[in-house]
């Protein structure tokens, strides 16, 4: 089981490398936004997977949780101030 | 219980990859946040249905249940609000030339 959680990890690093292509060379601005959005839905799912690896899931889970409601705040900010600068 | 924890993680995982393919190749930012919302909130999903069934029945896996609840909560929202600024800045919708 350890040694399946430890490819997990890596493939889901992986996967973070390819949202980074998309926030690297996006064409516009809200390519940005959603690329950083899918990288921090990987990074909650690869803290869970780091808490079961190293068999502290009561630790890791709560920092996932914080990690999860920050991303949600700040994600709407930009939105938002993205929004009312077309709109003056 | 292992194998089909094991079984559930695979599958969110097919589904995660298939979502970053779509997020490099698909031409409009309108059909990236198609691939990024759905198809991630279903890999979220069943990943983490199987991280829940391998830990058994205590209050880690209340805790995992709360991550996915806000992630179901959180993930349309922030797609409907970066989607619903880009329209409203101007961008237009990427159309298919016809020869």
């Amino acid at each position: 089981m350890k040694t399946f959680l430890l490819y997990v990890m890596v493939l889901l690093a992986l996967l973070i490398g390819a949202y980074l292509y998309r926030v690297l060379r996006g064409p516009t601005i809200f390519d940005r936004v959603l690329g950083l959005n899918g990288i921090s839905t990987k990074a909650i799912i690869l803290l869970i997977v780091i808490g079961m690896y190293f068999g502290r899931v009561d630790m890791f889970i709560d920092i996932s949780t914080g990690y999860a409601l920050l991303n949600l705040v700040g994600a709407l900010a930009v939105a938002k101030f993205l929004e009312q600068k077309g709109h003056p | 219980m292992d194998i089909l924890s094991i079984i559930f993680i695979v599958a969110g995982l097919f589904f995660l990859i298939v979502a970053a393919i779509g997020v490099v190749r698909l031409p409009d930012v309108f059909s990236r946040s198609h691939a990024v919302s759905l198809t991630d909130s279903l890999g979220a999903f069943l990943m983490l249905i199987g991280m829940s069934l391998h830990e058994g029945l205590d209050k880690n896996t209340l805790k995992i249940l709360v991550v996915l609840a806000l992630l179901y909560i959180l993930n349309p929202v922030i797609a409907h609000a970066t989607i619903r600024a880009a329209l409203r800045s101007g961008i237009k919708p990427w159309k298919k030339e016809t020869p």
